[in-house]
């Protein structure tokens, strides 16, 4: 019951001046934890999505779920911890790259399925995508000197199968 | 259809609205509306003395009325003065309509003069917001504006309107609906829960229904009398539900909470099925969390979802509004001929009255000095309990709703929820104005008074006239009371050592002024003053400066463990207590 369980939640919002920050208030007002936020227009330029990682126990999100709801721009939401889903996170890392450590480093950003973006006489740009937990583990696997920059949008995700979310 | 400005389609829009009065204060930003208002005598602007004042009173006359109240206010300290009233309005669920003026569109974020951030500084305190920056949307906003404010939970709405946009033209068009896609409040009960929550009532062997400001606010209290007397089970209000069920029923078993009466509090803490009905289990409420209704199961309705379970975990949930939900509860038990259990009630009674016998709310009389419950004793006698009261916050707030015995709803008017020193004198003024032909009384403090004297100004001119209650100890009671209990005596700047002479203060601002010091004096001095319908008057009662709030449930107890006057030995409270307020 009082197991602090991480949580996706994913709102449709209308896309208006001033609705994130009625959500981050809310967040910050009621001292809710937020630890990602992502947030864009969908095809549907009315409204945005916004996906947020936070945690707390049961009481504490369904707490968040209804007061969420209770803001005037939130059209849905989703839990998406509560379904099958699909989950996605983009990271950008500019690693050393100088000696042995540039074939090093190419390879492990192969092993991790990585794109270099960009390259110069002693760095690499690269790409990741996937769940958190994959990000973090191309950080571990890396030499933590090797890192210069670390970028990570966070966590966003959509619902598996015929289910969806719209207004 | 020719074009108008947005200063002439907003006057448009109040008057649509049914807007009668329209308290503000003028400014640079809204001389565009000012000028509009000139120029019509439909909607009448009442001109109050400080902008907190303005929505203290709309809110006043919204609590009265049932109706939105609204307001007007310019930019920058004239928004940030009404942010206070704003607030009260929101904790308590009060359905204002605020338009502030904001500096033209051009200059928002150049920190132009009387610029300030107004929807984010508002944000957490309305239940929505809005900046106009296009005069073509809004009619539209306002409409949407009422529409939030009044519907599901109700709560304050603020619409700010930039310069530019109250002078630039636009068709007008007001909306008959709006529909929000995003907003859409719960009204009707699921029928399956309203069963269940039936079934469970039906079987309590222990009942209990505690009530708050949710039924007068969804004006429910037909179908919460029709229901309680019904079941006959014993009903408690929180401070703000106060009204919604007769006190003087025999049913009605007074108020709850950390100065509820020792009967509510103990049939809450013995009942086995609780019924709460548009209440939020709020911490005056509970006491200690763990300690709440421990062998209850709990029934709850609330048109709120974020109410239910917020506080305490609860086994039937009822999201709808409560005349609904009530008539729907009374239609299932009345057609199925459904009835309480009368043995185990009969037995619950005498329990109950043999708590009642310990006469909780008796206090020592004097002959020497007043008595501060005395004096609301003998106001209630002198109105004959019809007055319209309004309170600000402390001690003559609880005394006002112990002994004050209100048989209708909207008749006790208070800040409840944010507890804001000041509210008492505008909102009785705002009250005076939905309803000229009613006593209206402000019972205060002399604390809380000196937040909002300026308004004495604003009633003289508009010729409300308001009887001012002040229970004068010199003290801020509550917190000397505090001191007294937790802090050994250690009375930290709660004695006021100069007050102005109220009497004089009153005929300062060309009202009468009566100062009473014996408790013989205290019936004839209200009986003149109610004599006197069309005169404010300031009753300056010099009461006992020792008195205290009893019962108590110091923070930290559970609802059985109270405290009474003059029996208990009064002990600082534990660690965790403190930290409570």
């Amino acid at each position: 019951m009082n197991n602090n369980n991480r949580h996706l939640i994913s709102i449709l919002m209308e896309n208006e001046a001033g609705a994130l920050s009625r959500v981050a208030n809310l967040f910050s007002a009621r001292g809710y934890n937020i630890e990602s936020l992502t947030v864009a227009p969908t095809d549907d330029p009315t409204l945005s999505r916004l996906t947020l990682v936070t945690s707390g126990n049961e009481q504490i999100i369904e707490q968040i779920i209804k007061q969420l709801n209770k803001l005037i721009d939130v059209v849905k939401l989703i839990d998406l911890s509560e379904t099958d889903a699909i989950e996605r996170e983009l990271m950008l890392v500019k690693t050393r790259a100088t000696g042995e450590q540039r074939a090093e480093m190419k390879r492990l950003a192969e092993i991790f399925e990585g794109h270099i973006l960009d390259v110069t006489d002693s760095t690499y740009t690269i790409e990741l995508t996937g769940r958190s937990e994959k990000l973090d583990n191309f950080l571990r696997a890396v030499e933590k000197d090797a890192i210069l920059e670390v970028v990570r949008s966070g966590t966003t995700g959509i619902a598996r199968g015929q289910k969806a979310l719209h207004a | 259809m020719e074009p108008i400005t947005g200063a002439e389609i907003l006057v448009r829009c109040l008057k649509e609205e049914g807007v009668e009065y329209l308290f503000g204060y003028p400014g640079g930003s809204v001389l565009h509306i000012y000028d509009e208002l000139y120029k019509q005598e439909d909607v009448h602007h009442i001109l109050v003395r400080h902008e907190q004042a303005a929505v203290h009173a709309a809110d006043g006359y919204s609590r009265a009325s049932g109706k939105p109240g609204v307001v007007l206010v310019t930019s920058g300290p004239g928004v940030t003065n009404a942010v206070t009233g704003i607030a009260t309005a929101y904790m308590d669920s009060i359905p204002v309509v605020i338009f502030s003026g904001q500096v033209p569109t051009a200059l928002i974020g150049n920190d132009a003069f009387q610029e300030v951030d107004t929807v984010g500084i508002t944000r957490p305190c309305v239940k929505h917001n809005f900046l106009v920056k296009d005069v073509r949307q809004l009619a539209e906003t306002v409409k949407k504006a009422f529409y939030i404010a009044t519907t599901g939970r109700p709560g304050p709405v603020l619409v700010d309107l930039p310069k530019d946009v109250t002078i630039t033209k636009a068709e007008y068009h007001y909306p008959k609906k709006v529909k929000l896609r995003s907003y859409n409040p719960t009204v009707k009960g699921h029928a399956g829960q309203i069963r269940k929550a039936v079934d469970l009532i039906l079987s309590a062997k222990r009942p209990m229904i505690y009530t708050g400001g949710g039924v007068v606010l969804s004006d429910g209290s037909t179908e919460l009398v029709e229901l309680t007397q019904l079941l006959g089970y014993p009903i408690t209000n929180t401070l703000m539900g106060l009204g919604s069920y007769p006190a003087t029923d025999k049913q009605f078993v007074g108020m709850l909470g950390m100065h509820g009466t020792y009967e509510a509090n103990m049939a809450m803490h013995e009942c086995d099925v609780l019924i709460a009905i548009g209440a939020r289990f709020d911490d005056r409420v509970t006491g200690k969390i763990d300690k709440f209704c421990p062998g209850a199961r709990i029934v709850h309705v609330d048109i709120d979802p974020s109410s239910i379970s917020k506080n305490v975990k609860v086994d039937i949930p009822i999201v709808g509004s409560v005349p609904n939900v009530l008539r729907a509860m009374i239609n299932v038990i009345r057609d199925e001929k459904l009835k309480p259990d009368t043995h185990a009630l009969e037995h619950w009674w005498r329990q109950i009255d043999e708590w009642r016998g310990l006469e909780s709310l008796r206090y020592r009389p004097s002959t020497e000095v007043i008595k501060p419950q005395f004096v609301i004793e003998k106001l209630y006698q002198v109105t004959e309990g019809k007055a319209i009261i309004t309170s600000d916050v402390g001690q003559h707030q609880m005394w006002a709703a112990q002994y004050y015995h209100f048989d209708r709803p909207r008749q006790w008017i208070n800040s409840g929820g944010l507890g804001t020193m000041g509210f008492g004198l505008p909102a009785a003024m705002g009250a005076k104005f939905a309803f000229p032909d009613q006593d209206v009384a402000c019972v205060t403090g002399d604390g809380s008074i000196q937040m909002m004297l300026q308004e004495l100004a604003t009633m003289k001119q508009y010729r409300t006239p308001v009887k001012i209650v002040n229970l004068n100890n010199g003290y801020l009671g509550m917190v000397r009371q505090w001191q007294e209990f937790f802090y050994q005596k250690r009375y930290s700047m709660t004695y006021f050592e100069a007050l102005p002479n109220f009497v004089m203060l009153a005929e300062a601002y060309g009202h009468v002024g009566m100062r009473i010091e014996k408790p013989g004096d205290v019936e004839g001095a209200l009986r003149e003053a109610f004599a006197m319908k069309d005169r404010t008057v300031f009753l300056d009662f010099i009461t006992d400066q020792s008195e205290n709030v009893f019962p108590m449930i110091p923070s930290g107890g559970g609802q059985n463990e109270m405290l009474l006057a003059e029996r208990d030995e009064m002990v600082s409270t534990h660690e965790e207590g403190m930290v409570l307020v």
